[in-house]
């Protein structure tokens, strides 16, 4: 497509039969464009940064490993689960196995899923909100999210923590949109409204509950997950966020078509033939789901499903069928690199790392606005 | 083949902003919907193309009964150009036609061959196939106007509507714009433009309806309608028509009603 493409303005030009007159917008050297790439390419390019950034981050921190050891103790594990236990015996000897596979792998799948799912996320909701400061949070989900957490941390309702996230999440966006809905018709401009007005109170008895009843220990328990924090993620995350990613992320991205249309809005879309209303409902409803189902494992991680898309969607135009994709794996590398330097920066300490995304997102976010408005002296 | 827009009614808090509207724009022409300010020319052309759902009535194109067809089938018969139409998404001209195919085609696959083919006829129909590359936001108006006219091309509709095409365009646009529309009709599409410039559409329009209040006042040739009679009364101004020298057809100036 991308040749027919390029090849269109010149065949065009000598046949073009209007805009030819003093109207004729300049003909002046073409601007170079995106410099595309097929968009399988873009997608295999960004899942091999993926693979190798898993390898290196595992191998990164105390305990002197490489991403070759990485590699072999996976594929023992794998190859144990595929052939029964009676694989060959671990070379890496049983602690360092243990390091990788327990501990290090489960986290780094973890910080992968979640940001897959939250860049997903995050693109889908700017576009269907037609909001380009929409993030996955926008319905209320952080904050019921966190008030089902604090619920949890702080008075000791005695579910799982997870579990009390994804319940908070939910009801959070059920009651945004049913509000935005008890108005009239779903439009984008209700649903932001709606969402804050739940955000706020959510946050208000978050607010409220920490300030009552929390005691020295459990602040900074809050605290990290309020920022968002991978700490202690084991294979039960990787279940739920990567089950989640692979589910509901996979339906997002096959709906890339139908968000495309509504780029110009709801009445061009319905004019396209889209059913406006239910796709809204409908992906609305996955995005919360997902979104629910990664703050319950990682709390909520700001930037991540706010400024990537932006900065993909530079990178690879706006549509949709090329961007969810590539988000997605852009989204996965950049949090599993943020995680990494969360638990490695301060050693021992942990950073939560909402804190680390936004401080190596922010200016890496700045640098590309300027080099495209260098470029073409417009923005996007 | 006909066009019929039977007894078309849409309202909002009890108030009928279209109010039965009955007629039959010739098929293969450009017929000019004109009106003064919150005439329900905009709504029309909505319930028409089943973007507003109407209160009761119905819109058959040939044997088609449009508003009972599913959206997308629907999409692939009628396409509507809005007044304005914004996006905050960094597409290329490209892109933004592409749009078009939305309706053929399979839902969750990508575009095919021939869907190119129609997107490239598009560009060059509408006149912005020499700067497909470049992206909408560095478009003037009239630029973008004709970009939204090249998506709605590559729908391939047989009724196409227009809300105000000619709107912020100098002449030469405007004039531009009404060419493509009538190379249109001469192709077989039916196209209903919603026009404020009575002299734009005495030149250009096959037919016109003028509507007033939701309801039709009059429809039919350009000459039929665009007399002092019809006009006065419904603009609340007073109005001279001459004819063009070279055309034959109907110019109109106007004054204050004294």
């Amino acid at each position: 497509m991308t040749t027919t493409r390029t090849s269109t303005p010149h065949a065009a030009r000598s046949t073009a039969p209007r805009g030819t007159g003093p109207h004729a917008p300049s003909h002046g050297p073409r601007p170079t464009g995106r410099g595309r790439v097929p968009t399988w390419v873009a997608v295999v390019l960004a899942a091999a940064a993926l693979v190798v950034s898993v390898l290196v981050a595992v191998a990164v921190g105390p305990a002197d490993l490489s991403p070759g050891d990485v590699a072999r103790s996976v594929g023992h594990h794998v190859g144990g689960l595929l052939s029964g236990p009676t694989g060959p015996e671990p070379t890496l000897g049983a602690l360092r196995d243990g390091i990788v596979w327990e501990l290090r792998l489960p986290r780094v799948l973890t910080a992968a899923a979640v940001g897959a799912g939250l860049a997903i996320a995050g693109a889908v909701m700017q576009s269907l909100t037609r909001n380009p400061l929409a993030d996955p949070y926008l319905l209320g989900l952080s904050s019921g999210a966190s008030l089902g957490a604090v619920a949890v941390l702080v008075l000791g309702v005695a579910v799982l923590l997870p579990v009390a996230a994804f319940v908070g999440a939910v009801l959070a966006l059920a009651a945004a949109l049913a509000l935005a809905g008890s108005l009239g018709t779903l439009t984008p401009a209700r649903m932001v409204l709606a969402g804050l007005a739940v955000a706020q109170l959510c946050a208000a008895a978050t607010s409220f509950v920490i300030f009552w009843s929390a005691t020295g220990d459990s602040y900074r328990e809050i605290l990290a997950w309020l920022m968002g924090s991978l700490a202690g993620a084991g294979w039960d995350a990787v279940a739920i966020a990567g089950g989640g990613v692979l589910v509901l992320g996979t339906g997002l991205a096959a709906s890339g078509r139908t968000l495309d249309a509504f780029a110009f809005g709801d009445t061009a879309a319905s004019a396209l033939g889209v059913h406006v209303a239910r796709t809204r409902w409908t992906l609305l409803t996955v995005v919360a789901l997902l979104t629910g189902a990664l703050v319950a494992v990682s709390g909520s991680i700001g930037f991540v499903g706010l400024i990537l898309p932006h900065a993909v969607r530079l990178l690879v135009g706006a549509g949709h069928r090329r961007l969810l994709p590539v988000v997605a794996l852009v989204g996965a590398t950049f949090l599993v690199w943020a995680d990494t330097a969360a638990r490695t920066a301060f050693e021992p300490r942990e950073l939560p790392v909402g804190i680390v995304t936004a401080f190596l997102g922010a200016p890496v976010f700045a640098l590309l606005l300027w080099q495209r408005r260098r470029r073409s002296g417009d923005l996007a | 083949m006909s066009l019929r827009l039977d007894r078309l009614a849409w309202g909002v808090d009890g108030r009928l902003i279209v109010d039965g509207v009955d007629c039959t724009p010739p098929t293969g022409a450009l017929t000019g919907v004109l009106g003064p300010n919150g005439a329900g020319k905009s709504t029309l052309l909505r319930l028409v193309a089943g973007v507003l759902e109407p209160e009761h009535g119905r819109v058959i194109l040939d044997a088609d009964d449009l508003l009972a067809l599913r959206r997308r089938d629907r999409a692939r018969v009628v396409a509507l150009v809005e007044q304005e139409a914004s996006t905050h998404a960094p597409l290329t001209v490209h892109d933004a036609v592409a749009l078009g195919r939305t309706p053929h085609g399979s839902r969750w696959g990508g575009p095919g061959p021939r869907d190119a083919d129609v997107v490239d006829a598009a560009l060059t129909e509408a006149g912005v196939a020499h700067f497909a590359e470049r992206p909408l936001t560095t478009l003037s108006g009239g630029e973008r106007q004709r970009v939204h006219l090249a998506r709605a091309l590559a729908q391939e509709p047989r009724l196409l509507l227009l809300d105000e095409p000619t709107n912020h365009l100098d002449v030469h646009a405007q004039l531009d714009t009404l060419a493509v529309l009538t190379d249109l009709t001469r192709r077989g599409v039916t196209v209903l433009a919603a026009l404020h410039d009575l002299n734009l559409a005495a030149a250009a329009c096959d037919h016109v309806v003028l509507l007033h209040g939701g309801r039709v006042v009059a429809a039919g040739d350009v000459a039929e309608v665009l007399r002092p009679e019809v006009v006065e009364p419904v603009y609340g101004v007073r109005c001279l028509v001459l004819e063009h020298p070279e055309t034959g057809r109907p110019v109109l100036t106007f004054a204050p009603r004294s």
